[in-house]
């Protein structure tokens, strides 16, 4: 199912340390406005704004309207399927490092085989 | 500075020149990594590597382009990115193999996956979040599994 390339938009979504840190906010909060998500960030409404639908579009967090506002909170299977990726692309190096080790000491062998026969 | 790295190490029974080939030449990255691989160890150059998901559906095709190749010592590539570009460190991932020689016959390999450089934060405020920056893939991972631990309460 996953090939390097199909993780592509989470990998993008939570590389960047500003969507993490709203992430963050959004834990500790359980939900919160774009503007009032604005006041505890370096960044502009605009561009939080942007991140915010990013990481909605890679289904971390969801939006909801109460009345006026627009309310958004971390997505819980969203953060759980993340969590699962990230730590595949660690595990799928690992199985590529057992790979060029097997492959590397079989040559290895051959060749002083060789040498010595 | 990169907002993450993976970073992942083995210890191979075989010298350096024998890993540095099984990890760049063609028909040798066919055993270990993808099903295809149009590359070259050149600097500069550009290929694909195709996965194959289990003989199903269509294959997954993902661009490289050769960074460093400083033989048998490092070996970089770039990848990841969309087919129309050129890679650069905004829309691709770096790949770096860095071997180095524990004994004669004996090599220890370490690959470093990292990406992608935050450039659209402003420089002044890079400061405040350098920590973050640092953090490795590994520990954001970790992370989010202790952010989903509250809302399971």
């Amino acid at each position: 199912m996953s090939t390097p390339a199909s993780d592509d938009a989470l990998w993008e979504a939570v590389a960047d340390p500003t969507r993490r840190k709203l992430l963050d906010l959004l834990v500790v909060r359980g939900q919160a406005t774009a503007t009032t998500l604005t006041v505890d960030m370096p960044v502009s409404r605009q561009a939080i704004s942007k991140h915010l639908v990013l990481l909605q579009r890679v289904g971390l967090i969801e939006a909801h309207k109460e009345g006026r506002e627009v309310l958004y909170r971390v997505r819980e299977q969203g953060l759980a399927e993340a969590t699962d990726a990230l730590s595949e692309v660690a595990r799928r190096w690992d199985r590529r490092l057992q790979a060029i080790k097997r492959l590397a000491e079989e040559a290895h062998y051959e060749e002083t085989h060789a040498h010595r026969s | 500075m990169s907002t993450y790295t993976i970073e992942r190490a083995v210890d191979i029974d075989a010298p350096v020149e024998v890993v540095w080939r099984t990890i760049t030449e063609p028909d040798q990255v066919l055993r270990w990594f993808s099903d295809a691989a149009d590359i070259e160890p050149r600097p500069g150059a550009s290929g694909t590597l195709t996965f194959r998901r289990g003989g199903e559906g269509d294959p997954s095709v993902v661009n490289l382009t050769v960074v460093d190749v400083d033989p048998p010592h490092r070996y970089s590539f770039r990848w990841n990115y969309p087919s129309d570009a050129i890679a650069n460190p905004a829309n691709s991932l770096l790949v770096t193999f860095t071997l180095s020689p524990v004994g004669p016959e004996r090599t220890s390999l370490r690959v470093e996956e990292t990406g992608l450089d935050a450039l659209d934060w402003p420089d002044e405020q890079k400061d405040a979040y350098a920590e973050e920056h640092r953090q490795g893939w590994q520990t954001l991972a970790d992370r989010l599994e202790k952010l989903l631990a509250p809302t399971r309460d």
